[in-house]
């Protein structure tokens, strides 16, 4: 019981203040049918030497990536976060605080937060970004609810190549609104089917949703995309699961996206099994009364002096009822600290220089990959860290076999592509050292 | 700007500010692959203009930006409804673990053992403790779990053969369920709060119909009293073939005395970081875990983690699910945090966390009620809501009593809300706080009411001891800055 301070004696003297008896009698006005009488069903409390040690033993039944070798993506990156950014974010002045409605006592939170909206808008390019979503697919999902507003349109045309996950929350939450949701199919080099989209394009599309770098890791010029869409009156959304990949490739901007969103997970958050992540959201300016979640903004205190403000709260579910642009309320601010503190770190050469050295080490992989008999690459567009590997044996026999050396092989595709169920994700990142690239192109060699 | 200041009363610009070009705090590691070169038409063409810091600039700057928050951990944080407990420390420590922390949501089964126990460990947990059947813990955030508890509803009113039309809310349920009802597809509908502060059942029996999908009820409700009713409620709610979503924000009040399974609630969303003490790192990550019943399980989003005979494994295939409404497996890291507060606990610590939170709501309620208007006479849980009625005879008003506290060194409660009580004042203490703290707190309180009476423009021009006096909000919302501005920069 070491977290109530509470001791008899106060107990004592608090019932008395209150005038009642004893505990029980705080309880009357739960109908007496209703009172749970018997003991819960719960395993019995542990002392925190015991607590650790089982906390240790369940994480010691999990595979993870500082003793096994990891080449996985597919959403969830391996990369480095700096000791300083754990550290920092494990302060308790953020790690404890509520959100910041109270402005006065919540100028920390509120000043990062501003930040992190300047270095997202910066990195997607656009004018805007909000203080973070859940993650990449809610994202996506609240971009497409942004554009059926604003556009009063209900069509949505999202891409194939989308991240499937995505794809599927998409669905979830469009489903009882109204809006039908189509897919783009993929062309042999990994890319959107332009003819397909310029037919399924019509008056009645809000937006074009596309992945980039998409799921299979491809990286394609969209620029013509947003021509096509805004000839038509609907919206360019680009959902970038791998954002690491904007410090070398074009930003959603520079190609004439409206919406970006993205996975933020790469930037200074663990993997964690996938969650939390950081789902970014940034816009053009025209749209930000109609975006969903919170928003700081920059004003004064009564001296004169800057200070930053939760801001255009009358679009939020606690004002707006519902009539408001999203239910989010508590989101990720803590992840999106940690992403602040990461791309301060990285700094401007850092992020273009990380970037760039994913970029030579997954090239590099896939070239070897490519040269091994009998195992081929699915998609000829240019990649980002992952790509999609066809090898002679089925993915999943491939997967389990490389279990045996420690190596987390890849993403097979099967379950979401039949029409690549031969295939799987394979990706690489500053983590990987070159002698586990070794090890991993030697042991595919290996393969029958 | 200066990162001067006065003293230890410092400043602390921008980061875009105190950036010089050519810093870097982060050391890449070498490489001995060849240099690549992304085709020409790809390449970014400007470059985004992020900091360039050394690490002590950064570690520095983000201590001194921490300095500016108000924390559960620096003090009392009584803000209503929102459960501001003590975060242990031991959770923070064991989600860190590398074999948590650096695991990959797609890994094989076989090599994630721990991870896919500890979820059906918490899920049986969660099942009893809310007196439920089936659970998934794939919601982000409380109202994320309320957007799945609606999804359900729909998908079990469309498989016996109509979604219908309407979601009744009463008034008192919390801000987030409007919204969601809309998102869903249905039309809310209010419904009025008893002269009790509670819903009643008369009420349900005039409004149900068989138009209506369901009801959402938050019990204890936003006024911090149990909806003695409920059980009628959710009868009359049935007998119509409606469905009662609970929000279960509030579970604190009710940890192993009552469960909301047992009154007849059919789904409930829960709160992680209220309840069950994952930290709430000013505004999130949280996850909102969502209980149903037998009935609604088909219906559970997917995927689902299931025991077989040789271990624990993901299951994808569930044809009647609502689908997925989230990537991966939902907030794992929290997951982790809260699992282990329950396993710290057991059954006896959880019983003696809701008396003790229920006992110093009552405390509070008891010491305030002479100097803040009480809007309600009956029975108090575990969050107690004044009115600012007796302020207001000199002018003075919720917000300046909020923004006035914070010179005695306390996080304002929640303010405004609930909407049905006019000038509101919400406080939860939680069970965390000891006697001292809530009389240092009460003490303060009725200090201010006497300095409202006495100097009403004092509280009006509140707070003096803070960073920052109080801040123009209408002009940040006029004049839009939300990034910034690097035409200043020199």
């Amino acid at each position: 019981m070491r977290y109530l301070p509470h001791t008899d004696q106060e107990i004592r003297e608090m019932l008395k203040t209150i005038g009642v008896a004893d505990v029980n009698g705080l309880f009357s006005s739960v109908p007496d049918s209703l009172v749970f009488k018997r003991p819960l069903d719960i395993p019995p409390a542990l002392s925190e030497i015991h607590l650790r040690n089982h906390l240790r033993d369940l994480s010691r039944r999990n595979a993870h990536g500082e003793e096994w070798s990891l080449f996985l993506g597919g959403g969830c990156y391996s990369h480095y976060i700096p000791s300083s950014v754990s550290y920092l974010i494990s302060r308790g002045e953020f790690l404890t605080a509520y959100t910041p409605y109270q402005p006065e006592v919540s100028q920390g939170t509120l000043q990062a937060i501003f930040e992190y909206q300047t270095m997202m808008a910066e990195i997607l390019g656009l004018e805007v970004a909000n203080a973070s979503q859940y993650d990449g697919s809610t994202a996506s999902a609240e971009a497409i609810r942004l554009a059926v507003a604003v556009k009063k349109r209900r069509k949505a045309l999202v891409a194939r190549s989308l991240h499937p996950e995505y794809r599927q929350v998409i669905l979830t939450y469009l489903k009882n609104e109204g809006v039908s949701v189509e897919e783009i199919p993929f062309t042999p080099e990994g890319a959107l089917d332009r003819p397909a989209l310029k037919k399924a394009l019509d008056r009645e599309t809000a937006c074009v949703v596309a992945g980039y770098p998409n799921f299979f890791g491809v990286v394609e010029d969209l620029s013509d995309v947003a021509e096509a869409a805004h000839a038509a009156g609907a919206l360019l959304i680009t959902s970038t699961p791998e954002p690491l990949a904007l410090g070398i490739f074009r930003s959603p901007g520079e190609m004439g996206a409206d919406i970006a969103v993205a996975e933020g997970q790469s930037f200074g958050n663990a993997m964690s099994f996938g969650g939390p992540g950081l789902g970014v959201f940034a816009c053009r300016k025209e749209y930000v009364r109609s975006m969903p979640g919170r928003l700081v903004g920059e004003t004064v205190d009564a001296e004169g002096q800057r200070g930053f403000v939760l801001t255009l709260a009358t679009r939020e579910q606690h004002i707006r009822r519902e009539k408001a642009t999203s239910n989010i309320c508590t989101n990720v601010a803590l992840c999106a600290l940690a992403a602040t503190i990461t791309l301060a770190l990285w700094g401007k050469q850092g992020f273009k220089e990380l970037a760039r050295m994913n970029f030579d080490r997954s090239q590099d992989l896939k070239e070897r990959l490519a040269a091994l008999p009998g195992l081929r690459i699915a998609f000829s567009g240019t990649t980002f860290n992952e790509f999609v590997v066809l090898p002679r044996q089925k993915p999943t026999d491939v997967v389990a076999k490389l279990v045996d050396d420690k190596i987390l092989a890849g993403i097979p595709l099967w379950r979401w592509y039949p029409e690549l169920a031969e295939g799987f994700l394979v990706c690489a990142t500053e983590m990987n050292t070159d002698e586990q690239i070794d090890r991993f192109v030697a042991a595919l060699r290996r393969l029958p | 700007m200066s990162t001067g200041g006065r003293g230890f009363q410092f400043q602390e610009p921008l980061l875009f500010e105190i950036s010089r070009e050519g810093r870097q705090g982060f050391s890449l590691p070498s490489s001995t692959k060849p240099r690549r070169e992304p085709p020409e038409a790809l390449r970014r063409l400007n470059d985004p203009r992020l900091p360039e810091l050394s690490e002590p600039d950064v570690v520095r700057h983000f201590t001194r930006l921490s300095q500016w928050n108000f924390s559960i951990d620096t003090n009392f944080y009584p803000l209503g409804s929102c459960t501001m407990k003590h975060n242990p420390r031991v959770n923070e420590e064991v989600a860190r673990y590398t074999g948590f922390a650096h695991v990959h949501p797609y890994q094989p089964d076989e090599t994630v053992q721990g991870c896919l126990a500890l979820m059906h460990a918490l899920e049986r947990y969660l099942a009893e403790i809310s007196g439920m059947d089936a659970v998934t813990l794939q919601p982000a955030a409380g109202a994320h779990g309320e957007l799945t508890g609606i999804l359900l509803i729909r998908a079990f009113q469309t498989a016996t053969g109509n979604p219908r039309r309407k979601i009744l809310i009463p008034d008192s349920a919390h801000g987030t369920n409007p919204a969601t009802a809309s998102m869903v597809g249905y039309e809310a509908v209010p419904v009025k709060t008893g002269r009790e502060g509670r819903t009643l059942a008369s009420v349900i029996a005039q409004e149900m119909n068989e138009d209506v999908a369901g009801l959402m009820i938050t019990n204890p409700n936003t006024l911090g009293l149990y909806e003695t009713e409920i059980r009628d409620i959710c009868d009359i709610v049935h007998s119509k073939g409606g469905l009662v979503y609970g929000d279960g924000a509030n579970m604190n009040a009710l940890l192993s005395k009552a469960r909301p399974g047992d009154a007849g609630i059919d789904v409930l969303h829960i709160n992680l970081h209220k309840t069950f003490t994952t930290p709430h790192g000013g505004g999130g990550p949280g996850a909102g875990p969502v209980a149903v019943k037998k009935t609604l399980e088909p219906y559970l989003p997917v995927p689902r983690v299931v025991q077989k005979e040789n271990g624990f494994a993901v299951e994808h295939n569930r044809p009647q699910s609502v689908g997925r409404v989230k990537s991966f497996f939902g907030n794992f890291g929290m997951l982790v945090r809260a699992y282990t507060y329950i396993r710290e606990m057991g059954p006896e610590g959880l019983k003696r966390v809701t008396e003790l939170a229920v006992l110093n709501a009552n405390y509070v309620r008891a010491r305030l009620k002479d100097s803040y208007h009480l809007p309600f006479e009956t029975g108090q849980m575990h969050e107690v809501v004044f009115s600012d009625k007796f302020q207001k005879e000199n002018g003075v008003t919720t917000i300046d009593v909020a923004k006035r506290l914070m010179d005695y060194g306390f996080a304002p409660p929640t303010i405004y809300f609930p909407l049905v009580v006019f000038g509101a004042i919400m406080i939860e203490p939680t069970e965390t706080e000891s006697k001292e703290t809530l009389d240092r707190f009460c003490d303060a309180m009725i200090a201010i009411a006497e300095e409202a009476k006495k100097d009403p423009e004092l509280l009006r021009k509140a707070p003096y001891q803070t960073k920052l006096r109080r801040l123009d909000e209408a002009k940040a919302a006029r004049e839009l800055k939300l990034r910034f501005d690097f035409t200043n920069k020199r």
